[in-house]
């Protein structure tokens, strides 16, 4: 053929895509995305070729710096709704809210994580820019409106995640937590791909807007049914829903604390945003198929992490449990369905990463003799020598169990609120029996630190930032409850873009 | 046609029963012969879709890169495949029957497969006319413009798997000699070196 007659610009349609947007209309909507994947490479650059001590630190705080700017800057986006590359990148209310959430708890987290690698030998620049790749994919996830899209945001997150995992190479521990996420992670990718393949197969088509049509349709094929089981399926992994489950706990005991701080906050905020994104984007015509998988899904998820977490030894595992019983709490919002049930899901997760900040500022900085340390029973008699830091937790313990009157409390209640309004009682039910039993294992460690008996020494090593974030934390679970800072406007205008 | 049909069974049949040998031969560098041939199928596979270009992309980047790969890797990883073939039969049965119940639920699947009225044509719209333009020219031309977004982060990807390999391998080690070629190339002979005239039995 000749190849000068032939000009993808003359044929505008000719690949199912017009010639609309020029290349800075594009750059302006993924500014975002694009100012924080220059940033990773030109700080790479400039790391390697410099002197690396030096650096190093300056590296952290100017990614926290820039995770704080473009957060900013996307809040001051206005409400208006951009895509691009035909629908496979969405920019609307929904991914903003988000996008905030994940930058900020990304940005606070890098901070957090600052002492605890300097003293373990791992203040590395590597560590901030890495973070930063995961986060633009992370970014990328709750922007997706694409099958492939979707799938290339959520690659670019975990395999940063996978190295940050196993980041402390030297400790056996560390190193198996990378692998045992990398393999399970690669199996939900095949998983999600293989779904991919069907709704592919199926539709015609990988956006998100054309399988909308064709799964709205009354008549489905089994197949189609298939690749949203599958689908479904390698979100669960992401999220760690039961029975998707088995790596978390070990995951979260490996990994260096600030990494673990990391993988409970933001990615968790992102694979959700992704479930909920799919399920109404792609799937909204098909309600009754993935709701049945969610409500299992949830209810598996509450009542398995509840009761899991009560023979856990170590803080870290538990907290691992923790997040799966939360985000069943979450997933139980996602399947009531509708603006009510899209919104409880928003607020739970703001919360959900509030409280876990907080817990997690302080589970970074404990230590014995210089030594991290995770056993819930070297917080023995805590409050004997920091009462201040005790009380702190205690509201923080008390909120993560979801006892009113604290913030917690409001996430559990939006939920169970959106559950009941869509009829789904059994789940309602499942969710408080879950929330009751969980109450034991955190009310555990606070008999621990105020009425435990062996006194053992934690260090006094807390830094002055880890310490502020503790208590502001703390603070914010008990100033919360006036307005919940806001959020509930907030998310209803975010899941009013979603749903509609 | 009848050609191109018996040629997609040998194709299919190689595929399916080189697969199973990749994973039942005893010896691992075989397994990974194997697992070559099955690409090779693959990639004729693809030829008769007419799908040149992922073909030959197959053929250089899976069968030239990947697989000597992993050749390297078995060859060189000291790996005990005894005691790995011993937990292998350990979980045996429960793996087979996992593997049945799928293969069952997916013939059922495929039994019934049929897709959405509007499917076919949603993919005749983005698929250009072949007797316009070479498949590998049509893939350059969507790859770079309407797939730019996923192409850069295929990118990224790769930089993070790069930047990966290097945190987690790269060691710094103070205590070895490195070879500097600049200092080499400049150093001073008069001041390196001294000629002594040594008389012949007094010695230094």
């Amino acid at each position: 053929m000749n190849g000068s007659s032939y000009n993808i610009f003359n044929s505008s349609n000719y690949f199912g895509w017009s010639e609309t947007q020029g290349v800075l209309e594009v750059i302006q909507i993924l500014l975002p995305e694009i100012v924080l994947a220059v940033f990773s490479m030109i700080v790479l650059l400039g790391a390697v070729y410099s002197r690396k001590n030096k650096t190093t630190s300056i590296v952290f705080w100017g990614t926290a710096t820039t995770f704080l700017l473009v957060s900013i800057f996307i809040i001051f986006r206005g409400a208006a709704v951009y895509t691009a590359f035909g629908g496979a990148f969405i920019d609307d209310l929904f991914s903003r809210y988000l996008k905030v959430l994940i930058l900020l708890s990304a940005a606070i987290i890098l901070m957090l994580s600052q002492d605890f690698l300097k003293r373990n030998n791992l203040f590395k620049f590597e560590y901030p820019i890495l973070m930063t790749l995961s986060v633009v994919g992370m970014m990328m996830m709750v922007s997706a409106g694409d099958l492939m899209s979707l799938y290339m945001g959520l690659e670019l997150q975990s395999l940063s995640l996978y190295v940050l995992a196993s980041f402390s190479r030297d400790s056996v521990r560390s190193t198996e937590a990378g692998l045992k996420y990398f393999v399970l992670g690669a199996l939900s990718s095949g998983m999600l791909l293989y779904g991919s393949s069907l709704i592919y197969g199926y539709s015609g088509s990988t956006v998100f807007s054309e399988i909308f049509i064709t799964a709205s349709a009354n008549e489905k094929s089994l197949g189609f049914v298939f690749g949203l089981v599958f689908i479904t399926i390698g979100m669960a992994f992401k999220v760690s829903a039961v029975p998707f489950h088995m790596w978390t706990p070990d995951v979260y005991e490996g990994a260096p604390t600030p990494v673990t701080a990391f993988l409970a906050t933001a990615p968790k905020v992102a694979a959700m945003g992704l479930f909920a994104r799919v399920v109404h984007d792609a799937f909204g015509g098909a309600f009754n198929d993935w709701s049945q998988i969610l409500i299992l899904l949830s209810v598996l998820s509450m009542l398995f992490g509840s009761i899991a977490a009560i023979g856990q030894k170590d803080i870290k595992r538990l907290m691992a449990y923790s997040s799966i019983s939360h985000m069943g709490f979450a997933l139980m919002g996602l399947t009531s369905g509708g603006l009510e049930g899209v919104q409880s899901m928003l607020i739970y997760m703001a919360i959900y990463v509030m409280m876990n900040i907080g817990t997690f500022a302080f589970i970074i900085s404990m230590e014995v003799d210089g030594k991290p340390v995770s056993e819930i029973n070297s917080l023995q008699m805590y409050s004997k020598t920091n009462p201040g830091r005790s009380m702190a937790l205690l509201i923080l313990m008390f909120s993560l169990a979801g006892i009113p009157p604290l913030l917690g409390f409001f996430g559990k209640f939006y939920v169970l609120k959106a559950a009941i309004t869509s009829e789904l009682y059994l789940l309602a039910t499942a969710g408080v029996i879950a929330s009751v039993i969980g109450a034991f294992y955190y009310l555990r460690i606070i008999y621990y630190i105020y009425f435990g008996e062996n006194p053992r020494a934690l260090d006094q090593t807390h830094s002055l930032f880890n310490q502020t974030v503790l208590v502001i934390s703390a603070l914010a679970m008990v100033l919360g409850v006036v307005n919940l800072f806001g959020l509930e406007f907030v998310s209803e205008i975010a899941a009013n873009a979603l749903v509609n | 046609m009848l050609l191109i049909d018996i040629s997609f069974y040998v194709f299919s049949t190689v595929i399916l029963s080189s697969a199973l040998l990749v994973v039942v031969s005893r010896n691992p560098v075989h397994s990974v012969l194997w697992l070559i041939l099955m690409f090779l199928s693959c990639a004729g596979l693809f030829v008769l879709l007419g799908a040149e270009f992922v073909a030959m992309l197959l053929v250089i980047v899976y069968v030239g890169a990947v697989a000597v790969l992993f050749l390297f890797v078995v060859m060189m990883l000291d790996i005990d495949f005894g005691s790995l073939r011993s937990e292998f039969a350990r979980y045996m049965p429960i793996a087979g029957l996992i593997c049945i119940i799928l293969l069952m639920e997916l013939s059922l699947v495929f039994g019934v497969w049929q897709t959405a009225e509007s499917a076919e044509q949603a993919r005749a719209v983005i698929t250009p006319d072949l007797s316009q333009v070479q498949n590998t020219a049509a893939l350059g031309h969507v790859i770079y413009s309407k797939y730019i977004y996923l192409f850069q982060t295929a990118g990224l990807i790769l930089l993070v798997a790069m930047i990966g390999a290097i945190v987690l391998t790269v060691r710094d080690r103070p205590n070895i000699k490195r070879q500097d070629v600049l200092s080499q190339i400049y150093r001073d002979p008069k001041e390196q070196l001294k000629i002594i005239d040594v008389e012949s039995g007094k010695g230094l």
